[in-house]
């Protein structure tokens, strides 16, 4: 036993194929530490990925009005050098009086008020190219220092101005949302309502693939084991099955059952009992090599029931087999609710998500043709990385089990 | 091994197993494949018999008839004397106390999930020893060990593949010697393992049969072993006995054409090999 | 004395396990084939057989590996050859190979005819397909199997049918040296005889220089080859004339061995089977001494820390057996074990 966990974790595909699904196991736990649940409208309709502020409860606490020249003051933004060349230039040029400017000089502000009350460049001097334009610099500075750009925060009456040489910490900020992945149409938070839709899904997946997988290995084990009448009328029905787009059936299924009572666990029912036709042909297919096998014939010639060798003599034999079979279930499981979904026939729910019910919300929405990638890309991708883990975990324990399938 | 064993005359005891008309038909209609057609024979107590055929003769679908593995499609089978019925899971299992098998390849002949000595207490079981205490089928495990030379302490616990294919088919021996059959059906059961533990396996199933007065149907291809092991050799060809009788009647002096050309055409010691019966252009 | 078709000098090769072990299958065997002679190789299963096999023909790959020793086909060293060398200018045409399941390597869905091509394209690019039916079919009638055979599908044959096309088909450019790995084994007895006939005959017309025969079975190699090698644990224990190694073995597993063999002939029913307990040493860590002291009646302390050397005698050195006892005492033993038999 721990000879085969140990070749299975040297896998690289199945190792892959599990640190990605334990990723993705990890995010649907995200909910229970975000701040809005899967289903709360947090703003109306669809916002990009970012960080939002909201007023009305947000920057009440403190408003700080802080000059941009503070306690450093220009000493910080300019040399000595260059303040004394601004200096002269207001004695030489903007005609002001040395004393009033070496006043000035001692306070920021009233240097400040001094400088663009004086200069402009349109302010016509003699003077070289170069000294002008070194001028023109320095005023530009300053000009970007004393900006009277506002950035507002909030909508309406609540909004609340921020100038451009203001500072808000951010800390001080109490209310402000990130919402990486942004809102949906509902204006619920997508990276919430996505982890919980994966958690969901996972779930309906499971069981939709233990259904179909409990299903397919008694009917492939009865089958195969008991051959005869009983594996023809099995077979028969299993073939029927096959020969009916399983999709059709689940489709027809899903709509004869009422609005109210598609809830995810019916949902899943539907899916489990649609798949497991192909589950029961190849454990069939796998049991009638076993049946025939000396062990299975001394176990019958030691007085063993049926029931014993199928459990103890055949069972074990294609438990690796079932397994395999199980996570691809698990995969397809998940795939085909959000098939369901998409065409509408999805759980119909309006306390949980899924990542079926996403796909179809975005599209319903139009997210797609408006740009709002948000909406509906990180679903896509968390159906694929599910899926892909699946398989890549599938083939790494056929290389194990199937030795000869390594390269 | 220097001691020449001495052969009694098994071939006239009482009755043990005898088969009317045993046939098996695989499939039906235009696809139907007689595997064993109407064939009769006659087992005794103790005796040594030998089915020979090669590969597609049905003396493997015979083999399984015999242990009521498969059903026979006509005929029917005595068993010491009395129509054979096993038309239920505890006739069968009644049935399966007088008549058990060791197969051809000892790596499938075993779960390999369960330890060796599941296989033996199994056997304790099937005896009725269920309420025995353990100390006791300790005992009689290594009391079955030792008759084909394992040594159970070194055993217990183990799993079948960590033990060598001429080890495990020792093993089976000694899973016959806990069960005591009136039959045993060995299905070439030397076919696999080298033969240098032929020799040892060939032995113990000769004890079995002086020891326990065991009833021996062995089924191989090999013409040489039947003769040198068995009392009675019955030749298979197309799921008929084309002929039958002592091994020395049968091997030094036979008549059936097929047998004929079955000895003519194994590689010999002493005599020579005529490589001259076929001609190149036979399609065979 | 004939010319060597082949010879090998003290051949080492290794299997590396899919865990990284080494395993020594094949550890300083050395033989010698003459033009128009054939080898046999008898051993139990694991002793290397087969791998030797593999591992003359001088194309290695994973996880079969090469360590030392000298392979050379009519005096040609193809030891240290490039493996894309050895593939498209020996393999087919000085040495050619037949496994076990040979006949189920046909490929279904084409004509025997196109196997042919393919094997003559590899070193006659320009063979037309005229002129390789016309070898062909000359060849084929000249074996017995008849044109006809050549426009057929693999599947179309019996099984016997089948591996004599194989052999056919890979000896069609008459190699010097035919290995063959249990050919007839999985063939009934009349198949099997006909196979024999068939290599026999290729033989004696030269469309083989010279073979070796594998097996496990040693009344067949009895009768097919002129010399027998016993292979055990990855050397052989002793190599003589066929007619000397039956009826006259002097190794202890050779003597267990041919004291097992069973036939369908008078005298087989009384005879005593030689058994001998216990099995092969794991070729993972090979013994340091004898490597058959472990399972030897007649084993000294000595046996277990001296490897034994490759002892020669007879004409010509044809005779060897690796054994620490000498002749005469192994000779004397055997003969009071007999008498000793027949005494009680």
């Amino acid at each position: 036993m721990k000879q085969i966990l140990r070749n299975i974790f040297h896998s690289p595909r199945f190792v892959v194929g599990f640190v990605i699904f334990c990723i993705v196991l990890l995010l649907s736990f995200y909910p229970m530490i975000s701040i809005f649940t899967p289903m709360e409208i947090v703003g109306s309709g669809f916002h990009a990925p970012g960080t939002y502020v909201n007023i009305k409860s947000t920057i009440q606490s403190r408003s700080e009005e802080l000059k941009y020249v503070g306690a450093a003051g220009l000493a910080n933004q300019f040399t000595a050098e260059e303040l004394g060349k601004m200096q002269e230039w207001l004695v030489k040029y903007g005609g002001v009086d040395q004393t009033v400017v070496d006043e000035a000089a001692e306070n920021d502000n009233a240097f400040l008020e001094l400088w663009t009350s004086t200069y402009s460049d349109d302010v016509q001097y003699k003077a070289t190219q170069a000294y002008k334009r070194e001028i023109q610099k320095y005023n530009k500075q300053i000009l970007r220092i004393t900006a009277t750009d506002t950035l507002e925060i909030g909508e309406g009456d609540s909004t609340i101005t921020v100038k451009s040489n203001q500072f808000v910490n951010v800390k001080n900020i109490s209310n402000k949302v990130t919402l990486p992945l942004g809102t949906d149409n509902f204006g619920a938070d997508v990276l919430t309502k996505l982890t919980s839709a994966i958690g969901v899904s996972l779930k309906m997946g499971v069981m939709a693939g233990a259904i179909a997988t409990a299903i397919g290995l008694t009917i492939g084990l009865l089958a195969g084991f008991l051959g005869g009448w009983v594996d023809n009328i099995l077979t028969f029905f299993t073939n029927l099955f096959t020969v009916i787009p399983s999709f059709v059936i689940l489709v027809l299924i899903a709509n004869s059952i009422s609005q109210a009572g598609r809830s995810p666990a019916m949902v899943s029912l539907i899916i489990g009992i649609t798949a497991w036709p192909w589950t029961a042909r190849s454990v069939r297919s796998q049991v009638i090599s076993l049946r025939n096998r000396d062990h299975v014939n001394l176990s019958k010639l030691s007085g063993h029931s049926t029931a014993r060798i199928i459990i103890q003599d055949v069972l074990p034999y294609i438990l690796s087999y079932v397994i395999m079979a199980l996570i691809l279930q698990i995969g397809s499981g998940i795939l085909g609710e959000a098939q369901l979904s998409m065409l509408g026939l999805g759980p119909s729910t309006t306390t949980t998500a899924t990542l079926g019910l996403m796909m179809n919300w975005a599209n319903t929405f139009s997210a797609a043709q408006n740009g709002q990638w948000w909406a509906f890309v990180p679903v896509v991708l968390a159906i694929t990385l599910i899926s892909y883990s699946m398989n890549l975990m599938n083939t790494g324990l056929d290389q194990v089990f199937n030795p000869q399938l390594r390269d | 091994m220097s001691e020449v064993r001495e052969r009694k005359d098994y071939t006239n005891g009482p009755l043990c197993l005898s088969g009317r008309g045993v046939t098996r038909i695989f499939g039906h209609g235009e696809k139907a494949n007689v595997a064993v057609d109407h064939v009769d024979f006659d087992f005794h107590e103790g005796e040594f018999v030998s089915i020979v055929g090669e590969s597609g003769s049905g003396k493997t679908t015979l083999s399984k008839m015999l242990l009521g593995l498969l059903p026979i499609s006509e005929g029917e089978i005595l068993f010491q004397g009395k129509p054979r019925d096993i038309s239920t899971r505890a006739k069968k299992a009644e049935y399966w106390k007088g008549i058990q098998a060791i197969f051809q390849d000892p790596f499938a002949s075993y779960n390999i999930f369960h330890k060796i000595d599941s296989v033996l207490l199994d056997c304790i079981n099937m005896r009725g020893g269920k309420n025995l205490p353990y100390e006791k089928k300790v005992e009689m495990m290594t009391e079955a060990c030792s008759f084909v030379n394992l040594k159970f302490a070194e055993l217990t616990n183990k799993y079948p593949f960590e033990l060598s294919g001429g080890q495990m088919q020792r093993l089976m021996i000694a899973r016959i010697f806990l069960l005591k059959p009136k039959i045993l059906l060995a299905d070439e059961p030397t076919s696999m393992v080298d033969a240098c533990s032929r020799a040892t396996i060939l032995d113990m199933l000769l004890n079995l049969r002086d020891e326990i007065g065991m009833t021996i149907i062995f089924i191989t291809h090999d013409i040489g072993l039947a003769y040198y092991i068995s009392d009675t050799v019955y030749i298979m060809e197309h799921g008929k006995f084309v002929e039958y009788g002592k091994a020395d009647e049968v091997i030094l002096n036979p008549q059936a054409p097929y047998t004929k050309r079955l000895i003519s055409d194994v590689p010999k010691i002493h005599e020579e090999w005529d490589l001259s019966t076929v001609e190149l252009t036979d399609d065979y | 004395m004939g010319k060597a078709m082949l010879e090998v000098r003290n051949l080492r090769t290794k299997y590396v396990t899919r865990l990284g072990e080494d395993v020594y299958s094949v550890d300083g065997v050395s033989l010698k084939i003459e033009e128009g002679k054939s080898l046999g190789v008898a051993g139990e299963s694991g002793c290397g057989k087969s791998t030797l096999a593999l591992s003359m023909m001088g194309y290695y790959f994973p996880p079969l590996h090469y360590i030392s020793g000298d392979i050379i086909i009519d005096g040609q060293n193809i030891s240290g050859m490039d493996p894309d060398k050895v593939r498209t200018s020996v393999l087919g045409k000085e040495i050619a190979y037949i496994p076990q399941a040979a006949m189920n390597a046909l490929n279904p869905t084409m004509k025997i005819i196109r196997f042919l091509e393919d094997v003559i394209h590899v070193h006659e690019p320009k063979a037309t397909k005229a002129e390789i039916r016309e070898r062909a079919e000359e060849r084929f009638i000249s074996v017995g199997l008849g044109k006809e055979v050549l426009d057929r599908h693999a599947v179309e044959l019996s099984g016997g049918m089948k591996q004599r096309t194989v052999i056919a088909v890979s000896t069609i450019l008459s190699p010097k040296v035919l290995i063959a790995d249990e050919p007839s084994s999985a063939l009934d007895v009349t198949s099997q005889k006909l196979v024999i006939k068939m290599m026999r005959e290729m033989m004696e017309k030269g469309y083989i220089g010279s073979m070796m025969f594998i097996t496990h079975e040693l009344p067949l190699l009895y009768n097919v080859t002129d010399d027998i090698a016993v292979m055990y644990a990855g050397q052989f224990v002793e190599y003589g004339s066929a007619k000397e190694m039956v009826f006259d073995p002097l190794h202890p597993y050779s003597h267990g061995l041919m004291g097992s063999i069973l036939v369908p002939e008078e005298g087989t029913r009384g005879m005593n089977l030689t058994a001998i307990p216990g099995t092969p040493p794991n070729l993972k860590r090979p013994p340091k001494g004898c490597r058959f002291a472990e399972r030897c009646k007649y084993a000294t302390v000595e046996c277990s820390y001296v490897a034994p050397i490759e002892k020669k005698f007879g004409e010509n050195e044809t005779r060897m057996y690796r054994c620490l006892k000498d002749e005469p005492w192994l000779r004397k033993t055997y003969e009071e074990e007999q008498g000793g038999a027949s005494n009680e």
